[in-house]
């Protein structure tokens, strides 16, 4: 599959504009026509380390990273290079070059600042690898370049100039960009340094093997990440309040909405802490405003106690939930899906939530505005789990996609007009939390409306909301309100397509999973079905309630199935079998926990281990035999 | 006409319209100070003409918790310490809501200290109530963070170690717009200090002093008490941050000496409260947001009008 596509990483130390600098590569290669998909790698650090992003480009929609990558602009890292006294960096200021060689491809390119880096600073063995490796190097003195028409900081433009000579890209799309991106002081200069670094390309040689793919879209596209599409989702379900406190990854969410927000009619809240965030949110939604808040693995832990609270008092609840790589705080900057069984379990007794897991930018947007959707139409919490490689990732997507109509509807919410004509306590007393309700759902009033007054309360209560301890009311309240979980799995049965088919429908093995991991295994399906391998792939979306119906038919018609997830302790398999009951000797696991998402050519291995036995040898995946094998 | 009829009415109201027609049973014990919370936040909202349905009263846990209960209006019973966030939301999305928050000095002092801090910092337009018995009641008894130095109890067999929480200063020092303490055997004075915080625009903190005869009966019942307004030996313009906070010194050490003085000690007409300073900065909608999806006219912009910058 490596064919006709271009992988340009981009790398330097955090802070230098390597994320500025790729975003507006990944725009130049859309505008010209192609399919692009981002990666992003980072320390936890804000200056300086190590920091790439890959930007992948076909002629085709690309829906994962690849293996490995076939151009290198490597910067520098500025931090480096200005260190202060007595400060340790380590071998920093080679590593943007060093650290990277390990996943270039053969016959790959790259471009180095040889005003950063003297040849001498190279490692004893770079030419003999590049020797080796068909590597086409180009030493090129960036920082001097971006001197002579501006500023130092200007090289990552000189290095976008040289990229785009040697690749021949043409240069107006950068132009347009910083145009459109930079106040005139800035784009002159800049607009030179692109200039003179493109005019030396024509110095160079051009022995090398990469072509740019070729591709024209039919329809208007944009590109957005996953926390875009969150964002976006949530504004056009009519979500006009958010709660937060900044965390990583989930920041980007929080700040898109703080953004747009009061643009939008509504108020955006930082606060001292997650119980706060997401206690602000079942009050704002209590009074009638459609609230959201989230956070990451850490801060969600601190809203065990608001979920519940939401749940008991049915007060409907949206959050979001960025995984990252944990325990505690785990690795802040770092992708993993160690965070499933938190999300779905957390808060005491027995306790119920509605889990999405969106495995790209689309369904990103359409499951956030289920989660809207469900969380007001049933009063429960309803929860977007996604993680730090989705959050981050740009993807081109039909503008068309997001032409859709606002949806302000609060859900099952009465007028003051239904409240007169509705079910009241002798005492007058609106009954909020009716038992004998169709699906379970007690339509709700909102304070100041009038006669709808009651008591919501985390103690078990009453219709009308007194706390009670009646042994009747008890067991009518808890299975009025499991009912709802029964009629959200047949509302979602019919109406949601969540869960991704992938390959031929009659094959005899698969591959399962769920999340972001989706793109990458549907990617690995390819191949191995080109390799004549008899696969298929479900991708599970719609962890809770657990899509019983379409997993098991799916695991029914295969012989053997491998679960590939991000995390150490079999998560999602395990859901899986606790959820059906069965399986066990079919599902092997695929399992992979060092920080980085899964390359397709993993997945691969990790399938002929499953179906042939052989020895399965990374060091950067673990596989873990089905029972009994 | 608006999706909320019962906000905004300013009529007669009589205080039984706040007493539930079928009372639940009140499961505080006899001669216990909440009672007094009760009747004087009955009183106050008569007095100001609030309709029941126009104001949403959130409670902690506890004994105080409880008082969502026993008061006739929109009620949110939530969790040990949260009250105030969850308080701070339903205002930001219906600001025209008379909200008031009430729990212990536990509940609001101890595990909902951090929210306490930071919802007096923002000023949000809202009146907070503190039951504070000095003690946890509910839990049976044992040492509250405004216990005095020296209280025994069954987590603390060697008396406490710590000094008492001096809420009045610490609302004060957080940025709390008016600040007063009331007692429950003073019930003329904490309904009108009540009625006074209500009205007030910006946060209101009323620490009720309320006794436990069950579990602190060392405790002083905070009598006699002295009116700060009547007292000789403290003149003060309450509307001096500095003054007020040196008087508030002063009376919380004294408390614990048994000199009780309660009254009005800090108002501040001039802060704006937070809703205000959010619209002042276009960051609040001058539509509240729970009135927008009542109204058939409201215009809702949608994500594709931002999609320009992404292309």
């Amino acid at each position: 599959m490596s064919g006709n596509e271009l992988i340009w990483r981009i790398a330097g130390g955090s802070g230098d504009g390597i994320d500025s600098t790729s975003q507006n590569f990944t725009k130049a290669l859309l505008r010209a026509g192609l399919h692009v998909f981002t990666h992003r790698h980072y320390p936890s650090r804000i200056r300086g380390g190590h920091t790439y992003v890959e930007v992948r480009a076909r002629d085709q929609p690309v829906k994962s990273r690849g293996d490995g990558y076939n151009v290198l602009l490597s910067l520098g890292d500025s931090f480096a290079r200005n260190p202060q006294e007595e400060a340790y960096y380590g071998d920093e200021e080679t590593k943007p070059l060093t650290e990277n060689l390990d996943e270039l491809r053969e016959g790959g390119i790259i471009i180095y600042d040889s005003g950063l880096l003297d040849e001498d600073d190279l490692s004893a063995d770079f030419e003999e690898r590049a020797e080796a490796n068909d590597w086409h190097v180009y030493p090129v003195d960036l920082r001097a370049i971006a001197k002579e028409h501006g500023r130092e900081v200007m090289r990552n433009t000189a290095g976008v100039g040289i990229t785009a000579g040697i690749l021949g890209l043409d240069l107006s799309y950068f132009e347009d960009l910083m145009r459109e991106s930079m106040p005139d002081e800035i784009f002159e200069p800049n607009l030179a340094v692109l200039e003179d670094a493109h005019e030396q390309v024509a110095e160079m040689d051009h022995d090398h093997d990469i072509e740019l793919p070729e591709n024209e879209h039919e329809n208007e596209q944009v590109l957005l990440s996953g926390s875009n599409a969150i964002a976006y989702g949530a504004l056009d379900e009519g979500c006009r309040f958010i709660a937060g406190y900044p965390m990583t990854p989930w920041t980007e969410v929080f700040t898109l909405m703080n953004k747009h927000l009061p643009k939008f009619g509504g108020v955006a809240e930082q606060v001292e802490d997650e119980i706060a965030a997401a206690a602000l949110a079942i009050g704002a939604s209590h009074a009638g405003a459609k609230a959201m808040s989230g956070s990451s693995g850490g801060g969600f832990a601190l809203m065990s106690e608001p979920l519940g609270l939401a749940e008991m008092t049915e007060t409907p609840l949206v959050l979001i939930e960025a995984a990252r790589a944990g325990l505690s705080t785990g690795m802040p900057t770092k992708p993993e899906q160690g965070d499933l069984e938190h999300v779905l379990y957390t808060s005491q007794g027995d306790s119920n939530r509605v889990v999405f897991a969106p495995a790209n930018v689309e369904e990103a947007y359409t499951q956030t505005r289920k989660a809207f959707e469900i969380a007001y139409g049933y009063h429960i919490p309803a929860i977007v789990l996604y993680d730090q490689k989705l959050s981050g990732e740009l993807r081109n997507v039909d503008a068309e996609f997001f032409d859709e109509e606002p949806n302000p509807d609060l859900g099952a919410t009465l007028t003051e007009d239904e409240i007169a004509e509705a079910a009241h306590h002798a005492s007058g007393k609106f009954q909020r939390f009716k038992h004998n309700v169709e699906d379970g759902v007690s339509p709700r009033s909102i304070p100041g409306q009038k006669g709808g007054r009651f008591l919501a309360s985390g103690n078990e209560h009453t219709p009308e909301g007194h706390i009670s301890e009646d042994p009747k009311n008890r067991v009518a309240q808890m299975n009025r309100r499991l009912q709802k979980m029964e009629a959200i799995r047949d509302d979602l049965d019919a109406n949601s397509s969540h869960q991704t088919y992938y390959g031929d429908e009659d094959a005899t093995y698969g591959i399962m999973t769920y999340g972001s991991q989706q793109g990458t295994v549907e990617e690995a399906v390819d191949r191995l079905r080109a390799n004549g391998h008899d696969v298929k792939m479900l991708g599970v979306s719609d962890l809770m309630p657990y899509p019983e119906t379409d997993v098991r038919s799916f695991l029914e018609s295969v012989d053997e199935c491998l679960v590939v997830e991000m995390n150490t302790t079999e998560q999602f398999r395990g859901l899986t079998q606790k959820e059906l009951g069965e399986f066990g000797p079919k599902l092997s696991s695929l399992l992979k926990y060092n920080g980085n998402p899964f390359e397709p050519a993993e997945v691969v291995e990790g399938f002929e281990a499953t179906i042939d036995d052989t020895e399965f040898e990374r060091e950067t995946a673990r596989f873990q035999p089905a029972a009994g094998d | 006409m608006s999706a909320f009829n019962a906000i905004g009415q300013n009529r007669e109201v009589d205080q039984n319209e706040f007493t539930p027609e079928i009372e639940p049973q009140a499961t505080w014990c006899p001669g216990c100070g909440d009672f007094g919370v009760l009747k004087a936040l009955k009183g106050a909202a008569a007095e100001l003409g609030l309709d029941p349905e126009e104001i949403l009263l959130v409670t902690g846990i506890g004994c105080s918790g409880k008082l969502s209960s026993y008061f006739e209006s929109y009620g949110f019973h939530s969790i040990h310490g949260r009250s105030l966030p969850l308080a701070r939301g339903a205002k930001l999305a219906n600001p025209k809501l008379t909200v008031i928050a009430a729990g212990g000095d536990g509940d609001g002092y101890g595990i909902g200290g951090n929210h306490f801090m930071h919802t007096a910092r923002e000023n949000h337009d809202m009146t907070y109530i503190v039951f504070n018995n000095e003690i946890f009641g509910l839990t049976k008894g044992q040492t509250s963070p405004t216990s005095p130095k020296g209280h025994k109890s069954k987590t603390q067999l060697e008396g406490s170690a710590k000094d008492p929480l001096r809420p009045l200063s610490m609302s004060l020092s957080a940025g709390a717009s008016y600040v007063a303490r009331t007692a429950a055997v003073n019930p003329n004075q904490a309904k009108e200090i009540i009625v006074e915080a209500i009205q007030h625009d910006g946060f209101s903190h009323v620490d009720f002093l309320t006794q436990c005869p069950t579990w602190n009966k060392d405790a002083k019942q905070y009598v006699p008490y002295v009116d700060i307004q009547q007292s000789e030996e403290y003149d003060f313009d309450i509307t001096d941050r500095r003054e007020a906070g040196e008087a508030m010194y002063e009376t919380e050490s004294a408390l614990y000496e048994g000199k009780v003085l309660t009254g009005r000690y800090y108002k501040d007409e001039n802060r704006k409260d937070y809703q205000t300073e959010k619209l002042d900065r276009g960051s609040m909608p001058e539509q509240p947001i729970a009135e927008q999806y009542f109204d058939e006219d409201h215009e809702w912009k949608r994500s594709h009008d931002l999609l320009d910058a992404h292309k």
